[in-house]
């Protein structure tokens, strides 16, 4: 478990934080640009002071301000990410690798044989820093993190700089490290995109202060983080089991107590995948429909209908211990006299649907509520 | 050296010889001086600063003469090196290595100043967080980084070191073989009637010295610049 509790006063602006992952997973510190996301985990990493600090990895503190206690960053084994590599350029990218390996303490976990597979290191060993492209640069200098055998690792924005093409070179990477290295992390981004697919737990922050924080499947339909990704961006996030692949090539996805079909790149029988179902592409309907060429149908129970703008509601409906979002026109939810209580089938399109393999760590599923 | 007489030649090896000393006395105190003045806030760090530049604006003679009352032999610095270590500075090369270090130090500390503004100190942060502990991080990161104003340093007080003329003659005098070094060969001919042809080349050997160490200053920029990926 990590804990953190920061307050800082910067100027005009405070921050006031204070937030808990369980470990192993990865926390997206997800809030807009200046909300002092980058400045907490400098805080944590220790290159940054702060007027009150608590930080607590496990059982090891490494920051108390009450008590006196600063750990150096060079003693606490928090790897750190930067968004711009920052990768020396006086050495190659072998030396950079072996630069905290040589200077790691206490347990070692991986090696640079292990790192440079999971991380597609091989070929760039030999080369400069500069010869690499953004990308790559990321990579090398995630492997060098890890490589000092930290028992956190600090991401802050780091696909920020690079274009849409770059950053899903890198995604499935981060994925990788996610589901095979059990290391915690946390991972600063402004690009929702990103927390779908890394984060176990999302706190989000606001000028300064955490609004919420949670489990990522649980925080998706949560207000705070509705008004931050926009209407567009609105959907659940579920976690499904794969139950196979059918006919037509689709994966069929346990989910609550329906099924759904959804896109996949190979994924094995029983292991998880994780869904967005975006309001904006749910169809609500309070019969079963038949007759439609729609592939998912997922039966349940309307939670709640809450409106959303001038001509949109957004209706909430339980389908079996899970919780998904549809956004329909006010004029449907009179027709249909949309309620509370109702029985209501939501449908969706496969098209719409892309799997994305999420591991979720053995301890994740099960506690923890969002707060 | 064929074309070179006797005498020329022994105050060209002098040169170099003062040069090289001189370059080799203010390097560590200058790197020192460079970072302290850079990245340290403390106390005193504008007079200190000040202090460094001080041979700049005051005239060489002054500093010989400054050099003279500490580094005397009845100086405090002075008596007590040669009551310590047997060391005499005065009259000697060493003395004259001590004179043209202080004089071209100013520039020494400027070019890695410059240099060092330059290193970002984010790569610093990240060698921290790998587990580089300061002395590490200066060795592994810092001094590397600014390897070309350490170079451009160097280079460019060994080459007023070939020149410095004022605080030497003051300093240790001008003594054949000792410390009568180029330019001071140079005035000694100027001096001497009919020395007309021997100060030409002498100012030649000087002008051809000069050349040569702004190329190969040049081309050792350049290859550094590669290592460290520009």
């Amino acid at each position: 478990m990590l804990r953190v509790a920061v307050k800082k006063q910067r100027g005009s602006f405070l921050l006031d934080a204070c937030f808990e992952l369980p470990t192993p997973g990865v926390a997206a510190l997800f809030g807009r640009s200046g909300c002092g996301k980058s400045t907490l985990v400098h805080v944590i990493a220790g290159l940054l002071s702060a007027d009150q600090s608590k930080v607590m990895l496990d059982d090891r503190a490494l920051e108390d301000t009450a008590r006196g206690l600063y750990v150096p960053p060079e003693r606490r084994r928090i790897g750190y990410v930067f968004q711009d590599a920052r990768l020396f350029p006086h050495m190659s990218v072998a030396a950079n690798l072996k630069y905290g390996e040589k200077r790691a303490a206490g347990r070692r976990y991986v090696d640079i044989d292990t790192v440079a597979d999971l991380l597609a290191l091989g070929t760039l060993m030999g080369r400069r820093t500069h010869q690499l492209s953004g990308g790559e640069k990321q990579r090398v200098a995630i492997g060098r993190a890890l490589l000092s055998q930290p028992n956190l690792l600090l991401l802050d924005e780091p696909l920020a700089s690079l274009d849409a093409a770059r950053r899903d070179e890198v995604l499935p990477y981060l994925e990788l490290l996610r589901d095979q290295l059990a290391i915690p992390m946390v991972y600063v981004s402004h690009n929702f995109d990103e927390v779908l697919r890394l984060a176990t737990d999302v706190v989000l922050m606001e000028a300064g202060k955490v609004t919420a924080q949670g489990r990522l499947t649980e925080m998706s339909l949560n207000k705070d983080l509705r008004s931050i990704i926009g209407p567009e961006a609105v959907g659940a996030i579920v976690d499904g089991t794969v139950l196979g692949i059918d006919a037509s090539g689709l994966t069929r996805l346990k989910v609550g107590h329906g099924e759904l079909k959804v896109q996949a790149v190979a994924a094995a029988v029983g292991t998880n995948l994780r869904v967005q179902l975006l309001a904006r592409d749910l169809i609500v309907a309070t019969q079963p429909p038949q007759h439609l060429s729609v592939r998912n149908i997922l039966g349940g129970v309307i939670i709640a209908v809450s409106g959303d703008d001038a001509d949109s509601d957004l209706v909430a409906i339980d389908i079996g211990g899970v919780q998904i979002m549809a956004r329909v026109t006010k004029a449907a939810t009179r027709e249909l006299d949309l309620k509370a209580g109702l029985p209501a089938w939501a449908l969706v399109k496969s098209v719409s649907l892309r799997g994305h393999s999420f591991a979720v760590p053995a301890a994740a599923s099960t506690e923890r509520t969002a707060t | 050296m064929i074309w070179l007489s006797p005498a020329e030649s022994e105050a060209l090896r002098l040169s170099l010889s003062v040069a090289a000393r001189s370059v080799a006395l203010s390097l560590p105190l200058a790197i020192l001086l460079a970072w302290l003045l850079t990245r340290r806030r403390f106390v005193g760090r504008t007079l200190l600063d000040a202090f460094v530049h001080l041979p700049l604006v005051l005239p060489p003679v002054v500093v010989g003469y400054l050099l003279l009352l500490l580094f005397g032999t009845r100086g405090p610095i002075g008596s007590w090196l040669e009551r310590a270590f047997g060391v005499q500075l005065i009259f000697t090369r060493n003395g004259a290595a001590l004179a043209t270090a202080v004089m071209s130090f100013p520039l020494m500390v400027r070019a890695m100043r410059i240099s060092l503004e330059t290193v970002d100190r984010g790569l610093e942060d990240a060698a921290r967080t790998l587990g580089a502990g300061a002395v590490d991080r200066f060795a592994t990161i810092t001094l590397p980084l600014m390897l070309p104003g350490i170079l451009a340093g160097a280079i460019t007080a060994f080459s007023a070191a070939l020149g410095e003329f004022g605080a030497v003659i003051t300093f240790v005098s001008n003594i054949p073989g000792e410390t009568r070094t180029l330019p001071l060969a140079l005035y000694t001919a100027l001096q001497t009637p009919g020395g007309d042809i021997a100060a030409a080349r002498l100012a030649f050997v000087s002008f051809v010295l000069g050349l040569g160490g702004l190329l190969l200053s040049e081309w050792f920029a350049r290859r550094v610049r590669r290592l460290l990926g520009h």
